[in-house]
C-alpha cells in the first residue's frame, strides 16, 4: 500500500528536487544581471539628469569642476541613427518583398536568406572596419574623413539583416487569399504588393524595424573609427560630413576617462540609452502581445 | 501565339503596368543582391586590405605574438589566443546556466506569469547595449570581484589559470560579461527548441514510469538537442565579435599570459584600440587581424546555420 503514496526519500525523487532548484538557481541567475545593471544605472545615471545636460556641449576632460551636457552625442545618436534607417529601411524593405513575393525558393532566394543570416552573423566592428577601409580612409565623400555619414551607413550594414528578415517573415505571415483576390480583380503584382500585403503585414515589419533601431542606436563598435567623436553642436547639414559624437562613444570614451565628471557624464548618457531601448523594447512587447490577441477573436 | 501578342498590345493600360510591375520586381530583386555584395565587398575589401600584412608575415602572424609599431613586427597570436580563450570559456559557464533557464521557462515548476517574467526579463537583457555593460562592468563588477580574485590566487595559484598576481581589469571579468551578454542568446534558443518539442514524447515518457528529470535528460533534451547546439554556436560566434564591453574590462594588454588574472586582449579589442590611430604597415596588420575575426566568426556561422538544416526536428 506504501507504494502508492509519494516517497519523499526515494532516489527518483531526491534527485528530481535537486534538478528542479538546479533549474530554478540557473533562473535567478540569470535575471540578476538585469535587475543590477537597471539598478545601477537608475541611481547613478538618474541621479546626474539635469536640463543642462540635454543642452550643453561636455568639456574635454581635465577640467575636473564641470563636465558640461551631452547635447552633441544625443543629437548625434539620432542622427546617424536616422541614416542607417533611411539606407538599411528601403533596401531590407525592398529584399524582403523580394525574398517573400516574388521569389520561387530557388537556389539565389535561398543564397540570399543564407547571406542574411551571415551578415547577421558578422561581428559589428568587422563592419566598422569595412567603412572604414570603403570610405573613411579612401575620403570618398567630398574629401571627409570621419563623418556622421560613415558612421551612419556602418550601423546600416547592422540594421540590413533585421529588417529584411523581420519583412521577410511579415509577409509569409500574409494569408495567400488576399494575393489571390487583389490578383482576381485585376491588380497588378506590384499594386497588389503595396496595396495588400505590405498594409496587412506592415504592423509586424514595423515592431521588427523599431527594434533593429533600437539595436543600432546602442551600437559602438562600428561608430569608434567611422564617425569618431566630437564634443561640439550640430548645428547645420555640413556637419554630417564631420566627425560627429553619439552617446554609445561618448559612454565608451569617458568611462575610460580617469575624470570623475566625465565618468559621470557616462552614466548619464547610459541612463538615457537604456531607458529610451528599454521603453521601445517594452512597448512593442506589449504591443505584439496587444495584436496577438485582437487577431484571435 | 502572334495573335495573343497583339491583343496584349492593345491593351495600352496593361502594358505600361507591366512595365512598372517589371521595374518594381526588378528593383527588389536588387535591392536583395545587396546583401550579397554587402557579405563579399565586406569579405574582399578586409581582405586586400589585409594583403600587404599577409604576404609579409603569412601564417607566421597567427602564431607570434610581437607587436610592435615602433620596430614594425606584428603578431596577433595573444589576440587570436584571448579572442578564443574568452569566448569558449564564457560559453561552457553559459551553456548550464542557459539551458537551465529556458527549462525552467518551459516547465511547470512555477505559475506560467512567473515564466512569462523571467523568460522577458532574459530578453530585455539582450536590449541592453554592450558599452553599457562595459561601463558596469568597470565600476560595478570589478570592485565587487575584487576581493574574491584575491582569494583565488591565493588558494588557487598553483593553477596556471589563477597564477598571476590579479590588478584591476582582467581576462576573467572579461568571461564574466559575456556570460551575461550570451546569456540571452542560449536561453532563447533553447526555450524555443524545447517549446518545439512535441508533448507527445513528454506524456509517453510520463507514461511509461519516467520521473520529471528522467524525462527531461533523455527524451525532451535529446529531441532539443541540435536547436541548442545551433543556439550555442550563434552565441559563439556573438562572443568571438563581441567588442565594446571586452574591450573595457579585459585590460588590453598584449603580453602574453597563461593566467586568467592578468590583462588580456582579443582580436576585437585590439581593432578597437589601434585602428583609430594607427597607420602604415599597422593597418594592414590590424586588417589582417580582422579578417582572422571574420574568417572565424563566418566559420562558427556557417557551422551553426548548417546544423539547423541538418537536424532539424524531425517529429
Amino acid at each position: 500500500m506504501n507504494s502508492l503514496y509519494y516517497q519523499k526519500k526515494l532516489s527518483r525523487n531526491v534527485g528530481d528536487k535537486f534538478f528542479t532548484s538546479l533549474s530554478v538557481f540557473c533562473a535567478l541567475i540569470a535575471i540578476l544581471p538585469l535587475i543590477f545593471v537597471v539598478t545601477y544605472i537608475l541611481i547613478k545615471g538618474g541621479a546626474q539628469i539635469t536640463p543642462e545636460l540635454f543642452t550643453l556641449e561636455p568639456n574635454p576632460p581635465g577640467d575636473d569642476l564641470d563636465a558640461g551636457g551631452i547635447n552633441p552625442a544625443l543629437i548625434g545618436t539620432l542622427v546617424i541613427t536616422t541614416i542607417a534607417s533611411i539606407i538599411a529601411i528601403p533596401v531590407g524593405v525592398g529584399g524582403g518583398i523580394y525574398l517573400a513575393e516574388y521569389s520561387k525558393g530557388g537556389p539565389f532566394s535561398k543564397f540570399i536568406r543564407f547571406g542574411v543570416n551571415v551578415l547577421a552573423g558578422v561581428p559589428s566592428i568587422i563592419a566598422g572596419v569595412f567603412i572604414y577601409a570603403l570610405i573613411v580612409s579612401t575620403k570618398i565623400l567630398f574629401g571627409s574623413m570621419y563623418s556622421g555619414f560613415a558612421g551612419g551607413m556602418a550601423l546600416s550594414i547592422l540594421m540590413l539583416p533585421t529588417v529584411i528578415k523581420t519583412t521577410d517573415e511579415g509577409l509569409k505571415l500574409v494569408p495567400n487569399e488576399l494575393r489571390y483576390a487583389s490578383l482576381g480583380i485585376g491588380a497588378s503584382m506590384y499594386t497588389t504588393i503595396l496595396k495588400i500585403t505590405l498594409p496587412t503585414a506592415f504592423r509586424s515589419i514595423a515592431t521588427g524595424v523599431v527594434l533593429g533601431i533600437a539595436r543600432a542606436a546602442g551600437e559602438t563598435a562600428p561608430l569608434i573609427f567611422t564617425a569618431l567623436f566630437s564634443y561640439y553642436y550640430i548645428v547645420g547639414f555640413e556637419d554630417l560630413f564631420y566627425e560627429m559624437g553619439s552617446l554609445a562613444v561618448l559612454i565608451y570614451n569617458f568611462a575610460l576617462e580617469p575624470y570623475d565628471a566625465q565618468n559621470k557624464l557616462a552614466w548619464a548618457a547610459s541612463f538615457i540609452l537604456v531607458i529610451s531601448i528599454l521603453t521601445v523594447n517594452i512597448f512593442s512587447r506589449i504591443f505584439a502581445v496587444f495584436t496577438e490577441k485582437t487577431k484571435r477573436v | 501565339m502572334e495573335e495573343k501578342l497583339t491583343l496584349f498590345k492593345n491593351r495600352k493600360r496593361f502594358g505600361i503596368e507591366k512595365n512598372i510591375d517589371l521595374i518594381f520586381k526588378n528593383t527588389t530583386l536588387a535591392l536583395s543582391s545587396l546583401v550579397a555584395i554587402v557579405l563579399f565587398g565586406i569579405i574582399l575589401v578586409v581582405f586586400f586590405q589585409s594583403f600587404e600584412s599577409f604576404s609579409r608575415y603569412g601564417l607566421n602572424f597567427l602564431v607570434t605574438s610581437e607587436w610592435n609599431p615602433v620596430k614594425d613586427e606584428y603578431g596577433a597570436f595573444t589576440a587570436i589566443y584571448g579572442t578564443l580563450v574568452t569566448s569558449l570559456l564564457s560559453l561552457l559557464i553559459t551553456i548550464p546556466l542557459g539551458v537551465g533557464t529556458a527549462i525552467f521557462i518551459t516547465e511547470d515548476f512555477v505559475p506560467k506569469f512567473v515564466r512569462e517574467i523571467v523568460g522577458s526579463f532574459v530578453e530585455l537583457l539582450a536590449a541592453i547595449p554592450s558599452v553599457v555593460l562595459g561601463l558596469w562592468a568597470i565600476f560595478v563588477m570589478e570592485p565587487f570581484f575584487r576581493e574574491f580574485f584575491v582569494f583565488l590566487h591565493k588558494f588557487f595559484g598553483w593553477i596556471t589559470l589563477f597564477s598571476s598576481e590579479p590588478a584591476g581589469r582582467n581576462s576573467l571579468l572579461a568571461i564574466i560579461i559575456l556570460v551575461v551578454m550570451l546569456l540571452p542568446i542560449v536561453t532563447s534558443i533553447a526555450r524555443d527548441s524545447l517549446n518545439q518539442v512535441p508533448k507527445k514524447l513528454r506524456n509517453a515518457s510520463y507514461g511509461i514510469g519516467a520521473s520529471r528529470w528522467k524525462t527531461i535528460f533523455s527524451v525532451i533534451l535529446p529531441a532539443a538537442l541540435s536547436g541548442i547546439m545551433a543556439g550555442v554556436l550563434l552565441a559563439l560566434g556573438r562572443a568571438m565579435g563581441e567588442t565594446m564591453a571586452v574591450t573595457m574590462i579585459i585590460g588590453n594588454s598584449n603580453v602574453f599570459s597563461w593566467s586568467l588574472l592578468s590583462p588580456g586582449y582579443t582580436i576585437s579589442s585590439m581593432l578597437a584600440n589601434q585602428f583609430g590611430e594607427a597607420d602604415g604597415s599597422q593597418v594592414s596588420s590590424l586588417f589582417y587581424a580582422a579578417f582572422v575575426l571574420m574568417i572565424l566568426s563566418l566559420v562558427v556561422n556557417i557551422f551553426a546555420q548548417w546544423l539547423v538544416k541538418k537536424f532539424s526536428l524531425k517529429y
